[in-house]
């Protein structure tokens, strides 16, 4: 069939210029430098990198185009970014600063024929929606819009169709209630995501270790990302940015 | 020096980024003086191929690229769209392709369980004669690839690399100066490096 293999990528956090690491979206730690980060991850010979900017997301900020471009000029793998894309315009900057992927949350939401527009522009494989879940008070998926920190009413499933039939090339599904817990992913979301679009799926949220990652690849997702076993090491959580040796990746993925 | 062609197409700065990673001088350029002063192109491109097309006649850089590429024998190295539209054509658009190489880009038929682009890392077959890829390599060569369309050229002493989804399908081709690859070797670290140091070394 198909020898393309499936990724594993580091899924990055930016708050203020620093590299943050979330609980629940919530207290946010400090993990260092991202541009030290990407150093690292280069030598380690990444499959790929998403950065998130959450400050941009948050405060309705302008993307840090600078930072964006210091990160793209140290990455030597694929890199996507988002946080704070509201406008053709500025996904049209930050992808001469040198990134290939732009991922696109709240504002597909607030208006998702912005990816449309991105996508007759940029080319779909260029744009990512990218989801957040989280189960509402009677343990309802619903999409989490984490610009206004809010659950809308929106499904998950009908929200990701809508958003491939607009021009998404990839989605990114992320889960408020499992991130950085280490409680692996939500793999029945996962098939049930993954089996309603043509385009790949990376699932993000929730692993613990590269087992998780299989159960996420088995379950139908082209790719998992993490956070936190990517930048904390051992039962006391020290900071240590940290990817698996690629024979390690590689026989995890034979099936 | 290495001139990456700029006509307003593609991810200029990632491969100027790794080309001087590797050591090599480069410069990203739309101005036709400096095209002819360059001892090697690169093409880059991503996106629609008629718009690439489009896009790169309206720079009125074409004729130059012939003259340096198909009269001076200048080594040109195409990048994904680039390789492409070094082609005849391609089933996206109906503008035509530069010609360069006897080829034909076509689109990744439907298949169940397919998903298209073709996103993500694969390995590479290199033929026996490919100067772009390493010959006796400990490790498979893989690269980042991100396409919907792909490449089959008419001559199959063309073929420098294969690579399989879905099909079979032109990975890089190279035809005396002319070499082209459907991945991105400058988001392809270690094996991209390799590559683009062996472009640099011609």
């Amino acid at each position: 069939m198909t020898e393309l293999f499936n990724r594993v990528i580091p899924c990055l956090l930016l708050q203020d210029g620093g590299l943050v690491k979330t609980t629940n979206f919530a207290r946010p730690r400090y993990v260092g430098d991202p541009i030290n980060a990407i150093r690292i991850f280069n030598e380690k010979y990444v499959d790929e990198l998403v950065f998130l900017d959450i400050t941009a997301s948050r405060t309705g900020s302008e993307p840090d185009y600078d930072l964006i471009s210091r990160i793209a000029g140290e990455c030597f793998m694929p890199l996507c970014y988002g946080g704070g894309i509201r406008r053709l315009e500025q996904a049209r900057r930050v992808v001469a600063a040198g990134v290939e992927k732009i991922a696109v949350n709240s504002m597909a939401i607030d208006r998702p024929h912005l990816l449309a527009e991105l996508s007759q522009e940029l080319g779909a494989s260029s744009v990512v929606a990218a989801i957040d879940v989280k189960r509402d008070l009677f343990g309802r998926e619903r999409v989490y819009h984490p610009g206004q920190r809010r659950l809308t009413r929106l499904s998950p499933v009908e929200h990701v169709k809508a958003l491939v039939a607009a021009g998404a090339g990839e989605v990114f599904l992320n889960n408020v209630d499992r991130d950085g817990r280490y409680c692996g992913f939500d793999t029945d979301l996962i098939a049930r995501v993954s089996a309603a679009v043509s385009v790949p799926l990376i699932a993000c949220g929730g692993a613990a270790n590269l087992d998780d990652m299989r159960a996420a690849v088995d379950a139908g997702a082209s790719g998992a990302a993490a956070g936190s076993i990517f930048v904390f090491y051992g039962p006391h959580r020290a900071v240590l940015i940290n990817y698996p040796d690629y024979a390690s990746v590689r026989r995890l993925f034979k099936r | 020096m290495i001139v990456i062609v700029d006509y307003g197409v593609g991810n200029v700065g990632s491969v100027l980024n790794m080309l001087r990673k590797v050591g090599a001088r480069a410069r990203v350029s739309g101005a036709a003086a400096d095209i002819e002063a360059a001892n090697k192109l690169i093409l880059p491109g991503v996106g629609h191929f008629g718009r690439g097309m489009t896009q790169l006649a309206e720079t009125g850089l074409i004729p130059t690229l012939e003259e340096q590429v198909l009269f001076r024998r200048k080594p040109v190295l195409g990048i994904c769209l680039g390789m492409q539209m070094m082609t005849r054509g391609s089933e996206e658009s109906d503008v035509p392709g530069l010609g360069w190489v006897d080829a034909f880009t076509h689109r990744f038929p439907e298949a169940p369980g397919l998903r298209v682009p073709h996103m993500g890392w694969n390995v590479v077959r290199p033929s026996v004669n490919a100067h772009l890829f390493e010959r006796d390599a400990a490790e498979a060569e893989r690269f980042y690839f991100v396409h919907s369309y792909y490449v089959r050229a008419a001559d199959p002493a063309h073929v420098a690399a294969t690579c399989r989804y879905g099909c079979d399908f032109v990975a890089a081709f190279e035809a005396g100066n002319l070499f082209g690859v459907q991945f991105h070797p400058e988001k392809s670290h270690l094996f991209g490096m390799g590559l683009l140091r062996k472009f640099v070394a011609l």
